[in-house]
């Protein structure tokens, strides 16, 4: 079930803030972040954010057709590193 | 012969079955465009009248994305979710199931025919 729309779209306040903050300053920097659960707003297009995985930062540039989506889409927590014995899949395992 | 955006309409049955062999129109769509064109949902495709005909054909071309224009918008949808890299797009390109199902077992209409890996050994019997 979507999230009410009264509410709005969930955005860390935090992440927002220095966002915000970066937009003021007309600055680009990276930004850290945990939270992978926040939605990706217009304010944060054109900005890097590095995105956890549970192991490491995962620098994601935002454009705009990622509006809407959330950061952790962006940010796979998992590698498939092919199956033993399937050589055609490890020749075309390139991401 | 009752041709609407270039699929020919089974002429044995009801309209209201007839015009879902288009893709894009199926149960619902179908009830709301014979309720516009004010066409019985009984009748037989073969004896729609050339007027009904036109009727429904200019229903679907007015308010609905049909065939070739709902297809295109269905895979630049896909397209856009690749190019974005998110992992729905990834789950795409691999061809594997993209709303988190499982894939241990079963998952085959999006895997495909069944890959045997040479020298995977039966199941050992327990000990």
């Amino acid at each position: 079930m979507p999230r009410s729309v009264k509410k709005g779209p969930y955005i860390d306040i935090k992440l927002l803030k220095k966002v915000d903050a970066l937009n003021q300053v007309n600055q680009k920097k990276i930004i850290k972040t945990w939270s992978r659960s926040s939605t990706i707003s217009p304010d944060f297009v054109g900005h890097t954010i590095a995105v956890h995985n549970g192991n490491k930062m995962i620098p994601v540039f935002i454009t705009e057709n990622m509006v809407g989506h959330k950061l952790g889409e962006f940010s796979p927590t998992r590698i498939f590193r092919s199956h033993p014995g399937t050589k055609a899949e490890k020749a075309s395992k390139s991401k | 012969m009752a041709r609407i955006s270039g699929v020919d309409l089974p002429k044995s049955k009801k309209v209201y079955f007839g015009i879902q062999y288009i893709y894009g129109i199926g149960p619902q769509i179908a009830k709301e465009i014979l309720e516009k064109a004010k066409v019985d949902p009984n009748k037989k495709v073969s004896s729609l009248s050339e007027a009904e005909v036109a009727e429904i054909r200019s229903v679907i071309q007015g308010d609905y994305k049909v065939e070739g224009a709902l297809r295109s918008e269905v895979q630049q949808n896909i397209k856009r979710l690749m190019d974005i890299g998110s992992y729905r797009g990834l789950r795409h390109r691999r061809g594997l199931p993209v709303r988190g199902q499982r894939t241990r077992t079963n998952s085959r209409t999006r895997k495909g025919k069944r890959k045997t890996v040479a020298g995977k050994k039966k199941t050992p019997t327990k000990k």
